[in-house]
């Protein structure tokens, strides 16, 4: 349990998905409704009864028991039966197909060939499949940066001893036959830099390192004691022991860890060279060697094995020994070594940039090196006008506190003057304002986060938060993973809780990656937690583009579509069987047969939804992928939100109110059938389910963009499997049935012209809004292109003034075409 | 035509009041349009919730199917019309029991003295697959009706029992054709259901020539005491069923609207290739 991932890790919450809080709210609503329409029911039920030739009329008498029954005792059991009635509006069924949506659906993201590395053979991976929508509904993206943005493959560029600089030039000190540690990641840095240097590093050996120099000879360190790394000292130590007995320590870290402890004099010379390379972005690294006398070592060893054993406060007691060790070493130098930026990283960010995201880059890295990265990536464009909190602008002094303070509410001042007060047009403003980026370090963070328990702390936040959310882009370097995932619950705690994706490779990116609502790994070379413990993983970067933008959009507006549609079906479906009672004295008669009551939900509309949901795209995915700004339609839940749940409520309302008065108008005649034979209740309740089922599936396929086989064979099967099963249904008279009621009803009702006729008719009405709908966007969008064109190709003419002699203008177009 | 006889001159006001037994009325009307082709005859109730769901569900379809033990032992949905005096009722349950029972006759009045009486047909006005497979008398082969409906009783509201609804053996007991329509329960409280048929005799008369005519009715069915009316209706049928202004109505003004539509859209169409053309002119 004291491994680094678990000291990192903050245990894992829920994770929900903006989609399923909105359907709880569209669930409240429609409880809201349904127990409406009961209370109503029940009330107008005991209205009406209170005349008593209603409430019992002679032909119709209650048994001996129902007159009995107490009147308190009624009017809740009708509630309830009404309840029963109108249950089905509340769409049980939804869960199910969402859940199916949800597992079947993220296949799509393993199965896409574009997640495909050759490198690692490995496509995209999905963990969990509950969050496809959020994909769609990223504000802020976290990403780590190496391993992330970068390549995680070092070069070695160049390194400088005692304050030399040596490029790619053989040479030789023997204090650099350093280090090897558990950490794959530093060791390869530095075996890069040995094998320039002639020495190469051989392996372990019964706790030997071997490492052949460059006359091919192997030369054996014994393996001491290796003071592990960790990121809050950023550095690691071993202590060997050479063939001629000598007791070394080298330590290898960043250079704010390193320089402090080490009493050299060429620190300054050091210090320019580690500057530089990191303005040049490569990543630097410091070691330093310090001799031990054989009696002091007999101490260090055993201060390390009693902290080593310690039961309690293992961790207090071996950094405290470190600490005492890693003290007067002597400089030896810094390497500097390139990460190269993944393919297309830079493509990648802008494109999430067009399409409305904040990104923010979390580093552990340099400053320096950390900004030379985001420009070259195209976080930070040249444009874009930098603010700096770090220790740096801050400085070190007493007054950091009041220097911070300052800092902040002048970078808040310059940023609102900026932005208008209304956030309304945030997003568009950011294409036409300065551009800004922020960079902030782990150490003024945690200053601005974890300041002293004054009221002025919050205040700070608040601030810093306002400053954050103004800015396009953010840096924060220096990072440990911990404050990697405070940053990720800050933002996550917003107003309007925004919805947050990190995107990381290491075990240090777990905290973030699990606090984050989105989590995404990458299969990078520092192991596999990350992967393991994100919600989706892909192999590159650049992957993240076609997932946010393509997959995440559809699976997005899918979902959104399936919610809506279902809320729709069961209100079209629930609505006439509300209206009959006005119609039957409130006796909780149910409209329709009790077989389509059941099979409505499951048989006849439930395919086509789910086979729309998998499969729709009603933008094409190259579109989508090459048009960021798409992604902007949908943030914020755009879909579910107030309006679009008003329309298509009120859609099903018209269609339910269509349904019901459409029949009951039809029945206002004698005869519907040429031999002039009478329908019954049964005939009337088929008629309006039948046009309910053709309404709500043909409304569907007006909705698809995007037809596939298994669409036509759903949404074509599900009206034949209707028309099939109430034949069927009809057919026989069934023994177990105690009612025949449906008998011969479907086909009796087929053979008259006239419901032929308004069937037709309904399904028309019923979707006439939807088809004016859909002919008016098409001509608003026609006409829309036109006028571009129109524009486009007048821009040339605009210049010229309008009113001018008629032969002038045409000698003058003339003139200006040749 | 109303004949209710709510209305205190209605020649059926004096059969409201309960003591008058059999009470026989006559309506007088006019037809002003002679009626070709066959004329159907229809009874219609309003306010009567033939839909209500305990009304409904009051019924045993297989004690109406024939089936012997259900004929002993009707439902349980048929309370409070299951049992009368330990003997079970045939047929049973609430739709049963309120079955309509006036009796509807038209006569033409040609001449003063001589008026003749319009044939009207009992057969042919249920559905097929209800006179013939939904609806069957108890098992028996030969013996007579009574015999194969012993050991039940009438509905308590029937004058007679089921084996006496007509003569004719093939209308009669549950397949009785005017029982099998009343069984079909209504959708709406204002309903109407077939009663009789007018068949045309010859092609050269009019089936019902313009004329006076009288309706004589033998008044038992209450409606009043539940604010109800009752209604004798007769009517032609083309090949889509009665007359309906619903459906030619409807589908009017939606053509209309839709062709409007179309207009509209087909000039903001012309009107903006129009404008686009031009553009290109200018160019």
């Amino acid at each position: 349990m004291e491994t680094k991932m678990a000291l990192n890790y903050q245990g894992k919450s829920q994770k929900r998905s903006a989609v399923e809080k909105s359907i709880n709210a569209f669930l409240i609503v429609y409880l809201f409704i349904l127990l409406t329409k009961a209370a109503v029911c029940t009330t107008l039920k005991y209205v009406w009864q209170s005349t008593p030739y209603n409430d019992e009329p002679w032909y119709n008498q209650k048994t001996q028991k129902e007159r009995e029954s107490l009147k308190v005792l009624k009017m809740f059991t009708d509630f309830l039966s009404f309840m029963v009635l109108f249950n089905f509006i509340i769409p049980v069924s939804m869960y199910v197909t969402v859940e199916m949506q949800k597992f079947l659906g993220s296949f799509f993201i393993s199965w896409d060939k574009d997640f495909y590395d050759e490198e690692i053979n490995e496509g995209a991976l999905v963990n969990t499949s509950d969050l496809n929508e959020e994909l769609g509904q990223v504000d802020y993206v976290f990403t780590d940066k190496t391993g992330t943005l970068t390549e995680n493959s070092m070069e070695f560029i160049e390194c400088c001893i005692d304050g030399h600089k040596y490029k790619g030039v053989t040479q030789e000190t023997d204090g650099l036959s350093q280090t090897d540690g558990p950490l794959p990641y530093f060791d390869k840095a530095d075996k890069v830099t040995f094998s320039v240097y002639g020495f190469t590093f051989v392996g372990i050996r019964n706790g030997y390192m071997r490492v052949e120099n460059q006359r091919k000879e192997i030369e054996e360190y014994e393996l001491l004691h290796t003071l592990n790394f960790d990121s809050v000292r950023r550095r690691m130590s071993v202590i060997v022991k050479t063939q001629s007995g000598d007791i070394l320590l080298f330590c290898k870290g960043a250079d704010s860890a390193v320089f402090p402890r080490v009493q050299n004099h060429e620190i300054e010379l050091t210090k320019a060279h580690v500057e530089r390379n990191a303005m040049d972005g490569y990543r630097t690294l410091c070691v330093a060697f310090k001799e031990i006398a054989p009696d002091d070592y007999e101490r260090i060893n055993r201060q390390l094995i009693e902290a080593k054993l310690a039961l309690q406060d293992r961790e207090e007691k071996l950094e405290k020994v470190f600490d005492d060790v890693e003290t007067n070493m002597n400089l030896i130098g810094a390497t500097a070594v390139e990460d190269k930026l993944q393919d297309q990283a830079a493509e990648t960010i802008e494109a999430l940039h067009a399409a409305g995201l904040k990104v923010w880059v979390l580093t552990g890295d340099k400053m320096e090196t950390a900004k030379s990265t985001c420009y070259a990536c195209r976080l930070f464009q040249t444009s874009t006008e930098l603010l700096e909190l770090t220790t740096k602008t801050i400085e070190e002094s007493e007054r950091k506190e009041d220097r911070l303070h300052e800092l902040l509410t002048e970078y808040r001042k310059k940023l609102l003057r900026e932005f208008p007060k209304s956030t309304r047009s945030l997003k568009k403003a950011w294409t036409e304002h300065q551009e800004y980026g922020l960079i902030i370090d782990g150490s003024t963070l945690s200053l601005i986060l974890n300041s002293s328990q004054d009221s002025s702390s919050n205040n700070y936040k608040s601030i810093f938060v306002q400053i954050c959310m103004k800015c396009t882009a953010v840096l924060c370097c220096r990072m440990a993973p911990l404050q990697k995932a405070q940053i990720v619950r800050m933002v996550k705690n917003l107003k309007g809780s925004p919805i947050t994706l990190s995107i990381g490779d290491g075990a240090n990116d777990v905290s973030m990656i699990l606090e984050s609502h989105v989590g995404i790994g990458i299969k990078g070379k520092e192991g596999r937690q990350a992967a393991r413990n994100s919600d989706y993983s892909v192999p590159k970067f650049k992957h993240l583009k076609k997932l946010l933008l393509a997959h995440g959009h559809l699976y997005y507006v899918r979902i959104a579509h399936l919610v809506q549609y279902f809320f729709y079906k069961n209100l079209c479906f629930i609505l006439p069987q509300f209206l009959y009672q006005f119609f039957c004295g409130f006796s909780q008669q149910p409209l329709y047969d009790a077989a389509y009551l059941t099979m409505y939900n499951i048989c006849f509309t439930s395919l086509p939804i789910l086979a729309y949901s998998l499969l729709e795209q009603h933008i094409n995915i190259d579109t989508l992928t090459a048009d960021p700004r798409l992604y902007m339609k949908i943030s914020g839940n755009a879909m579910l939100q107030l309006g679009p749940f008003l329309y298509w409520t009120f859609l099903a309302a018209f269609e339910g109110t269509v349904f019901f008065f459409g029949t009951y108008f039809l029945f206002q005649t004698s005869s519907l059938e040429e031999n002039a034979k009478v329908y019954g209740n049964w005939t009337f309740g088929t008629i309006v389910f039948t046009v309910l089922v053709f309404t709500v599936t043909l409304k569907l396929a007006l909705d698809t963009r995007f037809w596939t086989w298994i669409n036509h064979f759903v949404i074509w099967g599900s009206l034949a499997f209707y028309v099939f099963f109430s034949f069927f249904w009809g057919g026989i008279i069934w023994p177990f049935l105690k009612q025949q009621r449906m008998y011969f009803v479907f086909a009796q009702m087929l053979s008259s012209v006239s419901t032929w006729l308004a069937i037709f008719l309904l399904i028309f009405i019923s979707l006439f809004p939807e088809i004016l709908l859909i002919v008016l966007k098409n001509v608003r969008r026609r006409s829309a292109r036109r006028n571009l064109s129109c524009k486009k190709a007048s821009d040339s003419l605009s210049t010229r003034p309008s009113v001018r002699p008629l032969l002038l203008r045409t000698f003058s177009d003339e003139s200006n075409i040749l | 035509i109303d004949y209710t006889g709510t209305d205190p001159s209605s020649p059926c006001n004096k059969c409201l009041s309960p003591n008058e037994t059999p009470c026989v009325c006559t309506i007088n009307f006019t037809l002003e349009q002679s009626f070709e082709g066959n004329v159907f005859m229809y009874y219609g109730l309003s306010n009567f919730y033939q839909n209500h769901r305990r009304y409904v569900k009051s019924r045993d379809d297989s004690q109406l199917n024939g089936d012997p033990s259900a004929l002993l032992n009707p439902s349980k949905e048929c309370e409070p019309y299951r049992r009368n005096e330990d003997k079970p009722i045939a047929p049973c349950g609430a739709i049963a029991n309120s079955m309509f029972n006036d009796t509807l006759e038209l006569f033409l009045v040609g001449n003063e003295s001589d008026p003749t009486p319009i044939i009207l047909k009992k057969k042919g006005i249920a559905w097929w697959t209800d006179k013939n497979v939904k609806f069957r008398n108890p098992p028996g082969g030969d013996i007579p009706l009574e015999e194969r409906f012993k050991g039940t009783t009438k509905p308590v509201n029937w004058v007679k029992p089921v084996y006496m609804l007509d003569s004719d053996q093939d209308n009669n007991g549950f397949i009785n054709e005017d029982f099998i329509v009343w069984m079909r329960t209504a959708a709406l409280p204002t309903f109407r259901k077939l009663y009789r048929l007018i068949e045309r005799t010859n092609d050269l008369h009019p089936t019902l020539p313009a004329g006076r005519y009288y309706l004589n009715i033998t008044y038992n069915y209450p409606v009043h005491s539940f604010d109800g009316r009752k209604r004798m209706i007769l009517s032609t049928i083309s090949w889509m069923g009665g007359k309906n202004p619903f459906l030619g109505i409807a589908y009017i003004a939606i053509g209309s609207i839709s062709f409007l539509l179309g207009v509209v859209l087909l000039v903001i169409n012309h009107k903006y290739r129009n404008s686009s053309n031009t553009a290109d002119i200018t160019i």
